[in-house]
């Protein structure tokens, strides 16, 4: 009867520990990425690297959760509720530097001045590699760009 | 005290597990659920699996098929016609992701044949192409 009851005590601390590691491990996951980013890189990095929100300002964001379902000539629709999650993760964390603000907010982070100059040394020939294909393919120069990481020293142009 | 102590830590670990949105349904519920759609439709008389290859394969506006992206061969990588970013074959045999979650199928067949055919597909033609799926082997 004392082993029986001992079993049971052992198997129910085993299940709560499980429980309770798994709720840390979901806890985690907010505090680094919160659920609106999971939802972002998710819905934002289905057909694309998820370009980071520091590349546009806020009103070039809203403008293209505006339009989604005309999405530079694809059909990226969401409902509602997430496309005001994403929204809002976007603008909080957009880019705040200094910039004209026009009357029709730039779509495209390869237009904005900041990543023309950033770019000018890339050669014609390079942006035109098969390799390459679009400027906004981030990933096929800048190799860690899936973790948000852009820096020179992991630039590779490929040849 | 132990036992209810016992029921109840097994309870929390059930709600924990089942609050996991993935694999809500499997391929074959999914395709059920088109095919109750489409029963609705005059003259239905099954899907077919030949039919949906033949879907999938051909080229329809904007020079896109389904094969643009997912190639010709569903159960290898695929590659985005526009962006070269790399998705995860199609296949349930290849992937056991797919047609496991009703939301994302419907939002995917939405899209895509938005792009492909300039409207949504009938239930007709996402259940000849799930049929068709289903019989790619890995
Ligand atoms: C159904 C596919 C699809 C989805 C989903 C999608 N996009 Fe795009 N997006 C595209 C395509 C195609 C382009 C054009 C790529 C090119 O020109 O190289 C593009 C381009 C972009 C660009 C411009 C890149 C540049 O600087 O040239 C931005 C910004 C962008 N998308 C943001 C988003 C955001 C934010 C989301 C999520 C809400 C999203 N996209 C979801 C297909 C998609
Ligand atoms: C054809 C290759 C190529 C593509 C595609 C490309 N970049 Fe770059 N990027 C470069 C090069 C080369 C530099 C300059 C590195 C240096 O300063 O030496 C650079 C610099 C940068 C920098 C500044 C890094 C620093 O440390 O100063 C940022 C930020 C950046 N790119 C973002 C992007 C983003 C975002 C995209 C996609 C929308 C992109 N790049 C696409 C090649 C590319
Ligand atoms: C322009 C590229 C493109 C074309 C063309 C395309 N797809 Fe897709 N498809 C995608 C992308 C991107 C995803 C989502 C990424 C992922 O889940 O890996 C996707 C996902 C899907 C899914 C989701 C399956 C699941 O459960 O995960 C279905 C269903 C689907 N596509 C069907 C089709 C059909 C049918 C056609 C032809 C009418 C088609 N696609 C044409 C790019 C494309």
């Amino acid at each position: 009867m004392f082993k029986a009851k001992y079993i049971t005590l052992m198997f129910a601390v085993v299940v709560l520990a499980m429980g309770a590691m798994m709720s840390a491990a979901q806890a985690e996951g907010t505090q680094k990425g919160s659920a609106s980013n999971a939802k972002w890189k998710d819905e934002c990095g289905a057909c694309h690297f998820a370009f980071p929100p520091r590349f546009l300002p806020a009103e070039s964001w809203r403008t293209i959760m505006a339009g989604l379902n005309k999405h530079f000539g694809s059909n990226a629709g969401l409902d509602a509720a997430t496309a005001s999650e994403i929204t809002a993760f976007l603008e909080k964390n957009a880019s705040t530097k200094k910039h004209e603000v026009l009357a029709k907010p730039l779509l495209r982070i390869t237009e904005t001045p900041w990543f023309k100059s950033e770019h000018r040394e890339v050669a014609a020939r390079d942006w035109k590699n098969p390799k390459v294909k679009s400027p906004a393919n981030c990933g096929a120069c800048h190799t860690k760009a899936d973790s948000g990481d852009f820096n020179e020293d992991n630039v590779k142009i490929p040849r | 005290m132990l036992r209810i102590y016992f029921v109840f830590s097994l309870m929390f670990a059930l709600a924990v597990l089942t609050a996991n949105p993935a694999f809500a349904e499997t391929p074959v519920e999914v395709l059920a659920a088109i095919k109750a759609e489409a029963a609705g439709t005059p003259g239905f008389q099954g899907f077919s699996a030949e039919r949906g290859e033949k879907f999938f394969k051909t080229k329809q506006k904007h020079k896109l098929s389904c094969s643009s992206c997912h190639t010709d061969n569903p159960a290898a990588q695929g590659k985005h016609s526009e962006t070269d970013k790399v998705i995860k074959p199609l296949a349930p045999a290849a992937n056991e992701e797919r047609f496991t979650d009703m939301k994302k199928v419907a939002k995917w067949f939405k899209r895509n044949c938005n792009d492909v055919l300039d409207r949504e597909c009938t239930a007709q033609e996402k259940g000849d192409v799930l049929s068709y799926l289903l019989t790619v082997k890995k």
